[in-house]
């Protein structure tokens, strides 16, 4: 059985005050049902990736309510899985229709966080990390901080070469439509921005932003007219939701154990994938997470993203980000892991405008949630 | 047309530094000060509050002014820091003053701009011939949560300004704008206020700001050229500068409202301090255009030309040393300890 991506769509990411999660969810799904050129009423499930409709806006029980909305009734589910709830959503549809249950599914990626206090915003997201890591006062950028810390102290990483992921993700960002930012930055801007948690200055970090996506996922050939793409591989891999469990603070074992199945399921290696969108929440983020899909030895990546190896147009192998990555796209949390696919499918079938990377044929995506208690991984391939 | 009869102001001599709170939340004061542009915020004296403020500057205004406070016949006092939700500052005020009792007495409250919407209903009351001057004040203790952002600039300064006939400077226009947008507030009974963060910006201040100036500049039917000086409302150094930008205002047009630098922002008298600071420099034929803000929200409009009577004003004010160009004269900078007694934190 195949399983096809047979729509995609995107909103806009951005600080969308003046647009609410039903108007986000009805223009990425019609978006996506557009795209598939497929009736409404061909869609058995409802998969939908979200983590702070609860503590943010009161409301759980997304499935139905989404449901409802869209005017599907169908079986609908939240899954949540912090910023990897989209990924995870993306899974749980492929697992149903590889199960032979439903045919065609929709996932709905979506999230809304810019109409918050910051505060409120970043102590509900530490809802992804440990108790003690609450009560010892960490927030997100904190705890990845210590990663960096970690790299920097082993590998000798440095600062400005942290701060050319962001430099690199701002500039495919600014070719993006869609993406939140399309300002270009530069080293020096990044490193001297404000001090977020050190090491790591406003500029590492990835915004709080409002968006959501959404696939039509069948595994019925006749209805993936438009260019679709397969889903060769759809791996989860989970490890210690506290820092302070980890078997080490330089590699992220989650990603390397989905990465790693992902390949062997996919019947490709590292050096296959074209494309690759991965979880940059931070700019260590993106270092952690080329090494440990193999994309790069551990300690190379940062002077290898530096030079210019996964950037568009000097790229040696695999293109990085395209989409501008959650730095420069923005990172609604649970809509991430569903844009990232977005992007693929959109490269993949040559759709991608000033983006494209030329020929591509297989791209990988990788979300994370929390400090990489989760991990996520999807390879997609060019029928 | 109702006039500017007189004006008068008032800021505590207590300055907080940025780099002082900074300092206490183990944060970068550069970093601070060049985001918010300002350096440092007037703080009272622990004796001090929103009705001895507005005491001072309304004082100020009938001295200098010369007026003769039996003629006042309506007491405006627009603030965010009333000290009581129920009895009005403005009868306090008024007695104080001697005005007697035959005068219309209400305070206001729309945030940031309580006093500038009083001081367009009290045009309308001296143009419609119900009273002869009306006095009008915005005056602020302002409060805001150790810690939060809003600490660095949330200050104290009260402005008065008298409205009657012939005065200094004629009210040619003027206009309002006004909306549902919950960018700012304090529940009852909570002693500070919140915000919402980034949306202060562009759907708060921006939106009102500009549809209050667009509004004045199509009814008085004028373009930037036309003023010679421009005061928008001040949380920040930032925002007013952002927005004259945007309107077609330049710097030099803006900079002598910009009390902020060193003041912070005195909320309810920050824009009618930011008109004072331009009328005590002003020459007869200067026009000034001047748009407030308040939380909540909505933008008053005002469009202003100053006339010969101004000088005589000027002088009195520069004698006794209360223009705004010398508000750093004898000043004392307190620490943070200060600061948390003197606003009653401690």
């Amino acid at each position: 059985m195949n399983i096809y991506i047979a729509g995609a769509a995107t909103t806009k990411f951005g600080e969308l005050w003046n647009v609410s999660p039903r108007a986000l969810a009805r223009e990425a799904i019609s978006g996506a049902l557009k795209d598939a050129r497929c009736q409404k009423n061909k869609i058995e499930a409802l998969f939908v990736g979200n983590m702070l409709s609860g503590m943010l806006g009161g409301q759980e029980h997304l499935g139905a309510f989404f449901s409802e909305e869209l005017k599907l009734g169908v079986p609908a589910f939240k899954i949540e899985g912090a910023c990897a709830s989209g990924g995870l959503a993306i899974h749980a549809a492929v697992v149903s229709v590889l199960s032979g249950i439903y045919e065609t599914v929709a996932v709905l990626g979506v999230e809304k966080m810019t109409d918050h206090k910051p505060e409120d915003v970043a102590l509900a997201l530490m809802g992804a990390g440990s108790e003690e890591e609450r009560l010892s006062g960490a927030t997100f950028p904190g705890l990845y901080a210590l990663l960096a810390r970690a790299h920097m102290k082993k590998y000798g990483t440095t600062l400005e070469q942290l701060a050319s992921v962001a430099v690199k993700n701002h500039h495919h960002a600014s070719l993006n439509p869609h993406a939140q930012f399309h300002n270009e930055l530069t080293v020096e801007k990044v490193t001297s921005s404000s001090q977020i948690a050190d090491p790591l200055t406003l500029l590492d970090c990835s915004p709080i932003s409002d968006g959501a996506a959404a696939l039509i996922i069948t595994s019925n050939e006749k209805l993936a007219t438009n260019n679709p793409v397969t889903i060769a591989a759809s791996v989860v891999a989970t490890d210690t939701l506290s820092l302070s469990h980890r078997e080490s603070l330089t590699e992220l074992k989650a990603t390397r154990i989905a990465g790693t199945r992902a390949f062997k399921a996919a019947g490709v290696e590292a050096r296959d994938i074209d494309i690759a969108e991965v979880h940059d929440c931070f700019t260590i983020a993106e270092i952690l997470a080329l090494e440990d899909l193999g994309l790069f030895p551990k300690g190379k990546a940062a002077s290898a993203v530096e030079k210019g190896a996964v950037t568009l147009g000097s790229a040696t192998r695999t293109v990085v980000n395209t989409s501008g990555g959650l730095k420069g796209c923005g990172h609604p949390v649970g809509a991430t892991g569903v844009k990232q696919l977005v992007e693929l499918t959109e490269q993949l079938r040559g759709k991608a405008g000033a983006r494209q990377v030329k020929g591509a044929r297989v791209g990988l995506a990788h979300n994370v949630g929390g400090s990489g208690a989760t991990a996520v991984v999807h390879i997609v391939k060019k029928v | 047309m109702a006039s500017i009869v007189s004006y008068g102001t008032y800021v505590p001599i207590y300055r907080i530094s940025v780099e002082e709170i900074s300092s206490v939340w183990k944060k970068s004061g550069q970093d601070i000060s060049r985001a918010l542009g300002l350096t440092q915020k007037s703080v009272p004296g622990v004796d001090e509050d929103a009705v001895t403020l507005a005491i001072e500057a309304s004082r100020a205004a009938i001295v200098h002014g010369d007026i003769d406070e039996k003629s006042i016949g309506v007491v405006f006092t627009g603030s965010e820091s009333h000290p009581y939700a129920v009895n009005p500052t403005s009868t306090i005020v008024g007695e104080l003053l001697g005005l007697g009792t035959s005068y219309l007495a209400a305070d206001l409250q729309f945030a940031c701009k309580a006093a500038t919407a009083g001081m367009q209903a009290v045009a309308g009351l001296v143009d419609s011939g119900q009273i002869t001057t009306g006095l009008v004040v915005g005056s602020d203790t302002a409060q805001s949560k150790p810690h939060d952002a809003l600490e660095y600039a949330s200050a104290s300064a009260s402005a008065a300004f008298i409205l009657g006939k012939k005065g200094v400077a004629d009210l040619l226009s003027y206009v309002s704008f006004s909306s549902d947008t919950p960018d700012f507030w304090r529940r009852d009974g909570m002693r500070y206020p919140s915000h919402a963060g980034r949306f202060t910006g562009e759907p708060a201040y921006f939106t009102h700001v500009l549809g209050a100036a667009t509004a004045l500049l199509s009814k008085a039917r004028i373009t930037p050229k036309d003023v010679t000086h421009c005061v928008f409302h001040m949380p920040n150094g930032k925002f007013p500068r952002e927005v004259a930008k945007r309107l077609g205002f330049s710097s030099s047009q803006l900079t002598p409202s910009l009390i902020v630098d060193s003041i912070g922002n005195p909320y309810a008298a920050s824009t009618l301090t930011g008109l004072a600071a331009v009328l005590d420099i002003a020459h007869p034929g200067d026009t000034i255009f001047a748009v407030s803000y308040g939380s909540g929200a909505g933008s008053d409009g005002f469009y202003f030309r100053v006339t010969e009577r101004i000088k005589e004003l000027q002088e009195k004010r520069k004698k006794d040393r209360v223009r705004l160009v010398d508000r750093q004269k004898n000043i004392r900078m307190i620490s943070y300890v200060d600061y948390l007694q003197q606003t009653h934190k401690l």
